[in-house]
């Protein structure tokens, strides 16, 4: 009789092959990806014939956006106090924190991430459902912050998703991040029709 | 609270017993032999009076000259500590003895200081890194790196 052995692969072999992942994904992201605003216009172009249609979608998806927290350092100690009752983040529409992204709209990134962390933030982007957004809180998740000069630090979280909004601050108020979520529901709109009362500042 | 020992007299002490491990003993460390750094280890738990059965902390300081590595001793049953000290004078692959067979906890902070400094610990169970991934080039926390 035969015995039929799992391909079960080693720690060793498992760490070698999360070191090449790690350092592929350093080669490919060495530039900035840059933020998702020029295919607004394309969008706008192709859709133009429901416009109406489109803007009941957009005004109910801008109010029930469920999002995926990401919390790798300080800043989230904001998020949870800006989806708690004093600042009350929910009254947008943000009420489901979703900790799976296949049922997530938005990421929101707060705090720093490593390059050892990259892989899983990318992984976790590339699993959310189309639309998805993402919002980046904090000078670390903006630009690598104090750490951009590190090792280890990916300097500023553009380079491996494209970024929709930036909360600047370190770490930022629950009042700004709250003003970033706003913000981002205009550009929820503004994705599918132009509503110039609802523009982004330039 | 816990009483710092005098490093020079544990030092004359540890000269005694183990001819030419001592390089100097001042009054808050006591600088050993690299070579020596085993038996110094293993007199410094098994002997009576000093029964240092606990290492609260490894760690490593590249002085670009030489590096050197910081080992705090406390013992449980008498409440004193001592800092024992060693040096490496090389760059280029430097090798010291692991004391992990004897302070378990020295476990993970080798490791790491194997990872960020490149330093190899002979005589550990499974030196690999552990913050940095395979691969990674270079060691950060040397001096001379960037």
């Amino acid at each position: 009789m035969e015995i039929i052995r799992p391909s079960v692969s080693t720690p060793q072999e498992e760490d070698i092959a999360e070191g090449q992942a790690i350092n592929s994904l350093m080669e490919q992201c060495r530039s900035q990806i840059a933020d998702p605003d020029r295919w607004i216009d394309e969008e706008i172009k192709r859709n133009i014939l429901l416009t109406t249609v489109d803007a009941a979608i957009a005004w109910a998806r801008q109010r029930s956006i469920f999002p995926m927290i990401f919390g790798t350092a300080c800043c989230a100690m904001e998020m949870i106090s800006a989806s708690s009752s004093r600042f009350d983040l929910p009254r947008f529409g943000m009420d489901i924190i979703r900790f799976s992204p296949r049922q997530a709209d938005v990421m929101i990134i707060t705090g720093t991430i490593t390059w050892k962390m990259a892989a899983a933030a990318r992984l976790i982007y590339d699993q959310m459902p189309e639309p998805k957004w993402v919002v980046a809180i904090g000078a670390c998740a903006i630009s690598g912050g104090t750490f951009r000069e590190s090792y280890s630090v990916v300097p500023g979280v553009n380079h491996i998703m494209p970024v929709d909004v930036y909360v600047p601050g370190c770490p930022p108020r629950p009042e700004a991040m709250i003003y970033g979520i706003t913000r981002l529901h205009a550009k929820i709109v503004k994705g599918t029709f132009d509503n110039p009362s609802l523009s982004l500042p330039k | 609270m816990t009483i710092a020992l005098n490093g020079e007299e544990i030092g004359k002490k540890l000269n005694e017993a183990i001819p030419g491990a001592v390089v100097s003993g001042t009054k808050t460390a006591v600088l050993v032999d690299a070579k020596q750094l085993t038996k110094v280890a293993e007199y410094m738990k098994s002997t009576p009076g000093l029964d240092f059965d606990y290492l609260t902390v490894v760690t490593a300081v590249d002085y670009l000259e030489y590096f050197e590595l910081v080992y705090r001793l406390v013992s449980l049953k008498y409440n004193h500590s001592l800092i024992l000290k060693t040096r490496i004078y090389t760059r280029e692959d430097p090798v010291v003895d692991s004391v992990t067979p004897i302070w378990r906890a020295a476990y993970y902070q080798e490791r790491e200081i194997f990872d960020l400094f490149g330093i190899k610990f002979e005589g550990h169970p499974y030196l690999k890194p552990l913050l940095l991934w395979e691969g990674f080039k270079g060691y950060p926390l040397r001096r001379d790196y960037l």
